[in-house]
């Protein structure tokens, strides 16, 4: 994995290992006294990076709302989004950036312990943190205790309660929860869970201030992203201010084709067409487009390959990372993996247009987490942008790059059965 | 200000297994997907249709799962 880098706030802009804390208080700083208030959190604008887009200082605010004796900060790194890789770049370059936003979030919940969260198969990004937070133990500082969580980085483990619930009782399973924003626990205690990113990025706003945060970026969403970019066998990490144009991320990413489509956000994301290269990736100027930004992850589809299959694939892996739960998800995401796999070989398709519609509408908002509706937008928005490939592969005549290998990356699922249906 | 009282049923996902008595119990109410799954109707009804409100409680209590609430909405209305 290579890396050109665009801005450096988060990102370190060398990568041959994790920055020890000699290091990182040498670039940033020291850590001793470092704080956030409420009011810069509040004007920083702040909002979470690992794809709801929620205004974090909201998110304290409803925390301190409640009376806890004991409050937790989680630190969600669990990426479990195929097509990114973001985080544990972020954490294999400035890990002490991120436990430095957790740490002054802490401060300023009187939380008493952080947890790391990491997926179990991100071997190295465990081994990393778990280094950079022996290097604090040493330094013998007041506040809030550090240690890693790793569960099992299935799709859906990273989803809030589906991680807080694991944290509870060892199942990456999504919860239902009737009323937003919800209460999320650990044991009695409340918690704040943040991406791994939005904690570094406070970890910089307590450093220079709200002001600083929001001089680059649009004003909805100030500051950078670290963005996720794979494509003709690359996958890069690059870090821009927010309404960057999409031309310019590719560009600065090495991506040098004009890309047919864009899936935006990840897997549960949308999909443009190749022809809006210069609108901003930010969540504003995409929504027109019915797109955003997501988990920060663009994935430049070349021409010389096959939408429909692409989607096949994609949506053939997200049913079967389905937690299973829930009914409307369950049976309904394998049914629509099965119409785009007919579409995709061009046979016994002529029906399987009509009913991805149908099922989309019927499926949309019936589970206890938003898995199905990921999906569903990622289906719906290319149907429209692959429109015409549609037409020709239910007519009986897929393209001529349907048989060319794929450009999306698809986990091993050897553990799909352990979450079988009963 | 007056306040308006309407009543829909909602559904937790995770309990329901599709067992499907309550689009026997409030056909009103409840119609069932392809999978055998509940789609509720998004749209409150009105504390004053009786008959609707008898059908959503039947629906709530044979559930052998337990997975249906009726909600109740409050609305101020100026």
């Amino acid at each position: 994995m290579t890396l050109e880098l665009t801005t450096h706030r988060v990102l370190a802009n060398h990568l041959d290992h994790p920055k020890t804390l000699v290091e990182h208080e040498a670039d940033f700083g020291p850590i001793n006294r470092l704080s956030i208030t409420m009011d810069i959190l509040r004007e920083s604008g702040i909002t979470g990076r690992g794809g709801a887009a929620f205004p974090t200082a909201k998110k304290v605010e409803f925390l301190l709302q409640q009376r806890r004796a004991t409050r937790y900060i989680v630190v969600n790194a669990m990426e479990g989004e195929p097509a990114a890789h973001k985080d544990r770049m972020l954490l294999a370059t400035n890990p002490h950036l991120v436990l430095d936003g957790a740490m002054v979030l802490a401060n300023l919940l009187n939380a008493d312990s952080v947890i790391v969260c990491i997926a179990r198969e991100h071997v190295k990004t465990i081994a990393q943190v778990k280094a950079a937070i022996a290097q604090r133990g040493a330094k013998r500082l007041q506040g809030p205790s550090f240690e890693v969580q790793s569960p099992p980085g299935r799709y859906v483990a990273g989803e809030e309660s589906a991680l807080v619930h694991w944290l509870n009782s060892n199942e990456t399973l999504p919860q239902y929860r009737p009323t937003r924003p919800s209460l999320l626990q650990i044991g009695r205690g409340g918690v704040l869970l943040d991406n791994a990113e939005t904690h570094a990025n406070i970890g910089l706003i307590a450093r220079h201030g709200a002001e600083w945060f929001r001089s680059v970026g649009t004003a909805t969403r100030p500051g950078t992203t670290v963005t996720s970019v794979t494509g003709n066998g690359k996958a890069l990490v690059v870090e821009v201010p927010y309404g960057t144009p999409i031309r310019s991320i590719l560009s600065g990413a090495g991506i040098t084709y004009e890309p047919r489509a864009l899936l935006l956000g990840g897997y549960g994301g949308t999909w443009l067409d190749g022809q809006h290269l210069d609108v901003g990736f930010d969540d504003d100027s995409l929504r027109p487009f019915g797109a955003g930004t997501g988990a920060g992850v663009i994935m430049a589809l070349p021409h010389e390959s096959c939408g429909v299959a692409e989607c096949a694939r994609i949506v053939d892996y997200m049913a079967k990372e389905s937690a299973r739960q829930c009914g409307p998800c369950a049976f309904g995401l394998p049914a629509m993996a099965e119409d785009l796999k007919a579409l995709a070989s061009g046979r016994n398709a002529t029906q399987s247009l009509a009913r991805l519609s149908s099922r989309s509408d019927v499926i949309e908002g019936r589970g206890a987490c938003r898995h199905p509706d990921g999906v569903i937008r990622f289906v719906r928005t290319a149907l429209s942008v692959f429109a015409e490939d549609f037409n020709h592969h239910a007519a009986g005549h897929p393209c001529q790059f349907a048989q060319s290998p794929r450009v999306s990356y698809i986990p091993h699922q050897s553990d799909v059965k352990d979450l079988e249906w009963e | 200000m007056r306040r308006t009282v309407t009543f829909r049923i909602v559904v937790d996902p995770i309990r329901c297994d599709g067992f499907g008595h309550c689009a026997e119990l409030a056909p009103e109410l409840v119609s069932l997907d392809e999978w055998g799954y509940p789609i509720l109707q998004a749209e409150a009804f009105p504390q004053s249709d009786h008959e609707l409100h008898r059908s959503a409680q039947l629906a709530v209590r044979g559930c052998p799962r337990q997975a249906l609430t009726l909600q109740k909405i409050i609305a101020a209305q100026s």
